[in-house]
Parts: C-alpha cells; structure tokens; sequence
C-alpha cells in the first residue's frame, strides 16, 4: 500500500483541506469553481495578470466577466463621503436600530453570507428577500402545492435521451449548460447507437449549442414564451389520449405536439428543463405546475425527472438557508421576534414599492449588475466595486466577491451540489459576513 | 474547576451500574475520579434524581437536501410553530420538520447531547454538514449512502476487487467526513432511474446484473476489513410493503454472520395475512434477530400525527406517494449517486394500517431481548418527530397506559396484534442502554454514552418522576462537556457541539481512478466533492472529533 492514510493521523492532516483557505497571491487556480451563474462550472482554470485573474480555462462569458472584472479602488462612504469602514459600520448599525422595518434584500452572497443576513434579520426584526425571489417562487409555489420529480446536472448528463427545454432561454443564463449537460461525448448510459434528442419549446430560444456530442435530432416548437404552458397542457393531454379539436396549439400543429408525445413515451430518461428568470409572465408558476404534472404522469410507466436551472447571485443558497434556519424559503419576517412567513406581503419588491420597510440593506457581492431597486427609501449598500446606482445610499461598503476575493460556499441551481469557492486572492475587501456580523455586534 | 453531582440515582450501563446512587466529579469538561482533597467549585445534591449520560438518537434525519426540501415543502406544518428569539436562543420553527436551530435546541431540552444524521449523499454531503453546523447543542455526525451510485456498481460490475473496493469505501468516508457508511435499498434507488419498480434481494439490477444481496455483502465485508466500528447500516429492499418480512429475514441470513445495523425495522416487517394482506412480522425477525447476535437494529416507531417522510430511497417512496397528505411529494433522482424522496405523512390512529405499523414497533420493542443491539427511533422524522420520544418511552415501560392507548386504535389492528399479551416493561437500566450505551457502542463513540472516568461530561438529570413521559421530556439539568446547558428545560448556555467521523485506512492510489471518472462523468471536480476540515471548524465554527478504527486487514 502506498502513501497511505491511517486511522492515527492527526485531524487536520488525515483529511486534505478543501481549498477553503488556499489560493495564494500568485500561481495558478485549477478546478476553480465559479459562483457566477447558478449551474456553478468547477474546471475552470485562472491565473493572475498585474491589474487582476485572468481566466485561462473554460471560462464562458459570465466568468470572464465575473473574474476578471477589473479592480476598482472603492471606499466606504456615507452619503458619498469616504469613511472608514468602522464609521461606515457603526452608521449602518444606527439606521438598521433606527428603522421600523429593515429589508435584508438583494441578498447575492454565498452561504456564510446568507448566515450573517438570517442572524442580522432575526436580531434587527426585519425581513429576508432575495432578489430573484420573483423566479424562485415560479418554483416554490409548485413545491407547496403539488411537488415534483427533479433531476440534477450530473444524472441529466450521463442518462437523458430526450431533453426538452421549455421557454427558457437557457443558453443566455447559463453559457456552459449545453457544452457540460446535453452535448457531453460520452454519457455513462447512452451507449454508441444512441443519440439523445433535443426539443425547444418557445420561439427565439438560442438552440445554437445544441449541437455535437451523443445529440441527434434537435427539434423546435416555436410559439410564444408565455403560450409554452398550453403547448405543454397539450402535450399531456393527448399523452392521457385525450382528442382535441384545435388544429394547433399556440401556433404549434397538433401532429407535431402528438410526434412529441410518442418520443416522449418512447424515452427512457427525459428530462423537462426551464429556468425560473426566463418564465417571465404572469402566473408563470402554473406553467411549471404543468410541466411537473406531466411529468409524474409519465413516469407512471416510464422515467422522466424536471430539471430547474436558474439560481444566479446566490439564489438558491439564500432560499437553502433561509429554508433551514427558519423553516421558510425567504419573504420572512422577523418583526414579531418569531418567523412570521408571507409570500405575498414580504416579498421585498411589494415591501419597496408600497413603502412598507423604511430602510433597505442590500447585498450584492456576486456582480455589479445586482443594483437596489430605484425608491428613495434609505439604502445600506453592501455591494461589489463598481455599482452603477440611480441613487446615493446612505451608506455604502465595498465586499469582496466569493471565490475570487474570499473564501465561501454557494448551492449550485439543482439544491444538491454545493461547491466550495476559493479565495483568489483578487483583493482583501471583507465578506459580506464580515460586514454583517460587524453590524449586528453594532445593533 | 471541580464540579461535584452528588448522591443521585446513576444508570450507566455501560459500566454496569443500575440504579446506585454516586457522586460524579467533572474537571475541564471531563468525568474524573474524586478528588478526596480538592476543593469542590461547585456541588449539584442530586438525592433521589435520576443520572445518566447525555442521550444519543442514532438515526435521525437532521440535516441535509432532503430534509430541507421537506421544510421547503411543509410550511404550514411550521404555522403555530414558530419559535421567537430569545436571549440566548435564535428564532426558528418546530415541529415534524423543526429548523436545523430549533431541532438542536429541542434535542438539548429533552437530554440529549448527540444526533447522527443517517443518510448523507457524498453529492450532499457539503450541504448536509453546514445544516448540522448550524444544529447547536450536540455532537453530531452522518452516515454517508453508497451503494447505488455509479462508481461502486461499476466497479463491482467490472470485478475491480475487494481492495480497490475497500479504498473506495475509505476515501468516501474521509471526502464526505463520515462516522459510518449507510446502504438504502441497495441497487434500486440506481434500478429505479433504470425503470425497475421493485429490486427483492436476490433480483438482478437490469443495467449492472448485480443484486442487492452482493451490494450488502461487499459493503458489510469492506467495512469490517477498513476497520469502521459501526457496522453497516442497511435500510433494506421494500420498504413498507406487505410481505417485507421475508425480505428482511432473508436479508438476515444473507449476511453470514457478518455485523449489521438493520434501520427503521418496522417498516421492514409487513406480513400480508387478514382481510387487508396486512399483517405484523414482528414475532417472526424478533426471533431470528434474537438468535443471530452480528444484527443490531433500530425501529422507527410510527406515532400517530402529521410528519413528513424524508429518504434516500426514490423507488420506494415513489411507491409510497399515492398515500402522501397533505398530497404533495417531492422524488429525486440525484448525481449518478443516489436519490431521494419526500413524502409528507399523516398517520392516524382509526387506520388499520397505521395503527397495525404502530403496533407493529412496539412488538419490536417488547420482542427484541437484548437492549444493546436495539435503539430507540423513530426515524426521526419519518415515523413521527423526535419530541415524541418521551411519550414512546412511557410506552414502553409502562404496560397499563400502553394498553390504554393500544384501545383507542383501529379495532382491527388491536384484533391483528399480540401487543396487549406483551408483558414486559422496560426498566430505566435498558431505556439508558438503548438510548445511550447501546448507540456509543454501536457507533464506536468512545468516550460518549456512559460516565465513567475519562468521559466527555455529557450528562442529564431527570425528576424521578412516575409518568415517564413527563419525566423524559424536561429533564432538570443537561451538562454538555461538563457545562451546564440546560436547566429546568430551558437552555442556559448555548454550545456548538462536535463532528464526528471515522477515517480508515484506504490507499491514496484510489483517487486515480476516480479522478478519471468524475473528469469524464461528473460536474463536480473530485477535488471539489471533498469536504474539507477547514469547513466545518472554520466555516461552521465547529470541531472534529475523530474516533478510532480499527487496523485494516487485508480482503477476504
């Protein structure tokens, strides 16, 4: 036996570290995993130039745009003064102690992030919201209704012979999904003579990456994103044989939805795929109740699994740890002292727009795109460098990114896989866990 | 700093005492010998008070996807149970799927010191350890799940060889900081996405032609070869359908004496006679459970109520979907790993067939004889929560309220039972065994579970108080290492509470071939899977406690 381990080795050597505190100032990154973008790509390879990281490996654009994002000098200020950090730090603590109802919104970080959001809200009575909770709850309402049978990235990739995108625009979200999921060359259980089929249902969708590896037919069914539920509602309606008098279905002949049918029932593993931010109509969570719905329909007698994407700025870690921490998937409400739980009323775009919380607390620590909404209601921004904002916060403290500034962790879009980041070494801006539990020992 | 708990009623099976009164000395959060001439810092008079070690539930799901996809789902299980900040307390939710916070702090407040989480997915386990990070108060650990992921099957299939099967074994323990290795049901949650609805011991995978039968005893095998104290801890085929019984005794015999740890038995011992082909196995693997001494087993007692189902295994828990309330379900087929399914669950007491799975733990209970391969669960939460164990305790110890209750059940289950003709009540002596020494010793916890000297002092005190179940559900004081962290059922002190994992021997050349497979297969990068120490005492603030293996031995 060779470089073996024994039962007899102290802790902190007979496990190797994860990386969590490595990542000098100069080399090169392997395996980085990027927190980018929901699906969390972890071979990406990075190096370091004189201004910054450079991506040298599989880098798509939002990674290169996330990692290689130039360094900017930034301050804390109040009220656009530069300030140190622990006047800026005290001054944030006063307006979180003064405010009736603070909104812990944005919330783009990661999970020790999201650990100091969930214990800042609870000790200053405010409410929890991400950003994307909009999308999220596409999804959650589903969850709490009916449920579903999901898949994850790594089984859609070595199983399914059918995938169906539905109304998702999935290449724009997610650059890298068809290089690393559909059209991988070798899945585990496709063997040689068989090819997996691609179906995009919705019209404009960016079917362009649908190509080589183990994929054969690629198939379109171009209506309008917001028609995408009645095409799928047809779909399971003459999968149950159930004969409709319409000639076609959003634009979509009925012969071709009844060719989707059969393929449907012929797969041995399909997987129906969407990204929550792309299903951007109203009620959109009855869209995907239907798709959940087929789908356990099918698998009465064969498999079929969903697979939701999405999950962007640390969505799907802000939704997990709310999740475990307060029983509630956000929209929570810390005013009482206990977790008071209201999808509609604490939703943090409501609370905003009817001026119901008098200070927002946003956190934004993935990119600069992740701006506050516009309202003149006093803004605590704890944002990454270079924030183009519509108006002056009250407060303003620079944070460090996940994974290029610091340490973290984040949950990848399928809430199974959760990777670790990697402190890059970019630059010392504390995390956005720093700067919480700062304020909150302030309150 | 001395600190004297004196002349109280000590249960420490572990050292064989029953029922003496003691004096118990703590010195830097350690059970220690008396100090004749030492000063005492600080004296709890403890006549007439019932001691034992802290509690320890060996198989309860608190952490993980899973687990949190069932608070997702089950919100207005939390409605009305919500729980404020307090002083020294976060705020959280309760309940059959309790917040990660309030589970820990419950735990503490009924005694316990430590909980393992029985069903992690390396895929998961990243996610699993942040949840127990953030279940305060005990000492915590998991089990990670093989045996239908993909890289085992194959290399069994590929008749890569005990060896390399045993570094597999190793290097996932240590990648996913594991204390035990679990098996559910083993092959199918694989068989299951290949379209098989049902795998019975001796029936072939479709996809890899092996059989649950050789995935147990490859696993078992390894285990014991790798030197893991824990035995492998097998959920079996067919969970919760009629005529498992044979299964499970099947199961039994195929193990050729090689150590067991057969979970959640109930719902493994479903005859299929009466009018309703619903019958209990129970007599029948009590018996053989009896006869054969390599099987420990824990029960999975259903209580009567609303709780949620949590499991790894997808094809069973799809088969079980159609009896969901609220009527919502969540299956998922997870990473070329494993699986899961969870299946919200209301069991009532005028069903036959729940009051008959009810019955049919309690004949468990009251058949098994020996309390030190026996642990008391419910499965936490799949056959009710955790905070229903004082009741389950009272139950068991006490005949007359046991037969109360077992008339206010269907009248066909109470006709399909032998439950009322049980005589045994179960002494403070064998519920501190089952609920402490038994599970430190299953585990191999070597310093939990009993007070003798050199000890972690993780003690609890209870009222001896006649109802029983009053008596274990607020104990008047919990010490965890020594610090006193619960007083009069109210914590005092909030503590973080340990990790612990096991790390046998495997060789390192392993992680060749799987870094080759997860390069060509996977989306995460072997490296990346590995769970790292800095994430738990860093990132969570906790600590790892490793426990001893034994030396490897070469494989049969």
């Amino acid at each position: 036996m060779t470089a073996t381990t024994t039962g007899s080795l102290p802790a902190e050597t007979a496990s190797p570290s994860s990386g969590l505190a490595t990542g000098g100032a100069t080399g090169v990154h392997e395996n980085v995993a990027c927190p980018f973008c929901g699906i969390m790509c972890d071979d990406l390879e990075i190096g370091r130039t004189a201004s910054g990281l450079k991506v040298r490996k599989n880098g798509c654009d939002r990674a290169v745009a996330g990692f290689e994002r130039p360094a900017v000098t930034s301050s804390p200020q109040i009220a656009g003064r530069d300030v140190n950090l622990a006047e800026a730090v005290t001054e944030a603590a006063r307006l979180v102690r003064a405010a009736r109802l603070p909104l812990f919104g944005g919330l783009g970080t990661d999970v020790e992030g999201m650990r100091a959001v969930m214990s800042a809200a609870e000790h200053a009575g405010g409410v929890v919201d991400h950003a994307f909770s909009e999308g999220q709850y596409r999804n959650f309402e589903v969850l709490q209704t009916t449920g579903w049978f999901m898949s994850t990235l790594t089984e859609t990739r070595n199983r399914a012979d059918l995938i169906v995108i539905v109304g998702s625009d999935i290449h724009k979200l997610h650059p890298r999904f068809f290089e690393r999921i559909v059209a991988t060359p070798e899945p585990m259980f496709l063997g040689a003579g068989k090819k997996r089929t691609v179906v995009f249902i919705g019209a404009g969708l960016d079917t362009s990456a649908a190509t080589g590896g183990h994929i054969g037919e690629v198939i379109s069914l171009p209506c309008p994103i917001a028609a995408v539920g009645e095409v799928v509602s047809a779909l399971r309606a003459r999968l149950k044989g159930v004969p409709l008098a319409a000639k076609d279905i959003a634009g979509i002949a009925i012969a071709k939805i009844d060719d989707l049918a059969d393929r449907c029932r012929k797969a041995d593993y399909g997987v129906m795929v969407w990204a929550p931010p792309s299903l951007a109509f109203p009620a959109a969570d009855l869209t995907v109740r239907i798709v959940s719905d087929l789908v356990k329909d099918l698998n009465l007698t064969t498999r079929f699994a969903c697979l939701s994407l999405g999950g962007n700025e640390g969505a799907v870690s802000a939704g997990a740890v709310s999740t475990w921490q307060s029983g509630f998937p956000l929209r929570v409400s810390y005013a009482s002292g206990k977790p008071d739980y209201d999808p509609v009323r604490f939703a943090a775009e409501r609370l905003i727009a009817r001026r119901e919380t008098d200070l927002v607390l946003w956190v934004a620590s993935f990119t600069p795109d992740l701006v506050p909404p516009e309202s003149d209601i006093p803004t605590v921004l704890l944002g990454v460098p270079g924030m183009t904002l519509a108006a002056q916060p009250a407060v303003y403290i620079p944070v460090g990114t996940p994974g290029a500034d610091h340490a973290g962790r984040l949950i990848r879009c399928d809430n199974v896989v959760s990777l670790p980041l990697r402190n890059l070494g970019r630059s010392t801006l504390p995390s956005v866990a720093t700067v919480l539990a700062a304020i909150e020992h302030a309150l | 700093m001395l600190i004297k708990l004196s002349g109280g009623t000590v249960y420490d099976p572990a050292n064989g005492i029953n029922g003496e009164a003691r004096d118990i000395f703590i010195r830097d959060g350690r059970i220690v010998k008396s100090g004749d001439n030492e000063r005492v810092d600080h004296e709890y008079p403890l006549k007439g008070h019932v001691v034992m070690a802290g509690a320890i539930d060996p198989h309860t799901h608190i952490g993980g996807g899973k687990v949190t996809i069932g608070r997702m789902m089950l919100t207005e299980d939390h409605i009305g149970q919500e729980v404020a900040r307090g002083e020294l307390t976060r705020a959280g939710c309760g309940h059959a799927v309790p917040s990660t916070l309030t589970a820990g702090y419950r735990y503490a407040e009924m005694g316990y010191t430590a909980c393992f989480e029985p069903a992690m997915l390396p895929a998961n386990a990243r996610q699993a350890h942040m949840e127990m990070g953030d279940t305060p108060m005990v000492d915590k650990g998991a089990f990670v799940m093989l045996g239908s992921d993909d890289f085992l099957l194959r290399a069994m299939a590929q008749k890569k060889g005990s060896e390399f099967i045993n570094d597999y074994i190793g290097w996932t323990m240590h990648a996913a900081q594991a204390l035990a290795v679990k098996v559910v049901n083993p092959g199918g949650i694989s068989a299951f996405k290949f379209n098989q609805r049902k795998l019975d011991l001796d029936e072939k995978h479709v996809h890899y032609e092996l059989t649950p039968r050789d995935i147990l005893i490859t696993l078992a095998r390894g285990l014991r070869e790798i030197g893991v104290t824990h035995p492998l801890h097998v959920h079996g085929c067919n969970l919760g359908v009629p005529g498992n019984d044979e299964t499970t005794l099947a199961t039994i015999r195929a193990m050729e004496g090689l150590p067991v740890h057969l979970t959640h038995v109930q719902f493994h011992s479903y005859g299929t006679e009466g009018d309703m082909k619903f019958s209990s196995g129970a007599p029948r693997i009590a018996e053989l459970v009896n006869k054969n001494k390599n099987v420990s087993m824990d029960v999975g007692q259903i209580m009567f109520g609303q709780t949620c189902t949590a499991s790894g295994d997808s094809m069973r828990q799809y088969g079980n979907t159609k009896s969901a309330y609220p009527k919502k379900w969540v299956v998922m087929d997870i990473e070329c790993d494993a699986g899961c399914g969870v299946v919200p669950m209301k069991y009532k007491d005028k069903s036959f067939v729940n009051a008959l799975q009810w019955a049919i733990g309690l004949e468990l209970f009251l058949m098994v004889d020996d309390p030190w391969r026996l642990f008391l669960t419910t499965d936490h939460p799949n056959g009710g929560p955790f905070t229903t164990y004082p009741h389950l305790i009272r139950l068991l110890m006490d005949r007359g309220f046991r037969n109360d209750m077992l008339q206010k059940i269907h009248p066909g289950a109470q006709a399909a039972t032998i439950l009322g003709s049980l005589k045994r009540e179960y002494s403070l002596y064998e519920i501190a065994i089952m609920t402490r020494a038994g599970p430190a010793k299953s585990l191999g916890l070597k310093d939990r579970g009993h007070l003798g000297v050199g000890a972690s002092a993780d003690i609890t005190v209870y009222d001896d108080i006649a109802d029983r179940e009053a008596m274990f559900q607020k104990p008047g004081l919990v010490f965890k290492n020594g610090e006193l962290i619960v007083k009069n059922g109210v914590i005092v002190k909030v503590v973080q509470g340990a990790t612990h994992v096991a790390r046998p021997e495997y060789d390192r050349a392993i992680e060749k071939p799987l870094r080759e497979y997860f390069d060509r297969y996977h989306t995460v990068r072997m490296d990346n899977l590995r769970v790292g120490d800095d994430e738990i005492i860093q990132s969570d603030k906790g600590s790892i406690i490793q426990q001893p293996t034994r030396a490897r031995v070469k494989a049969a």
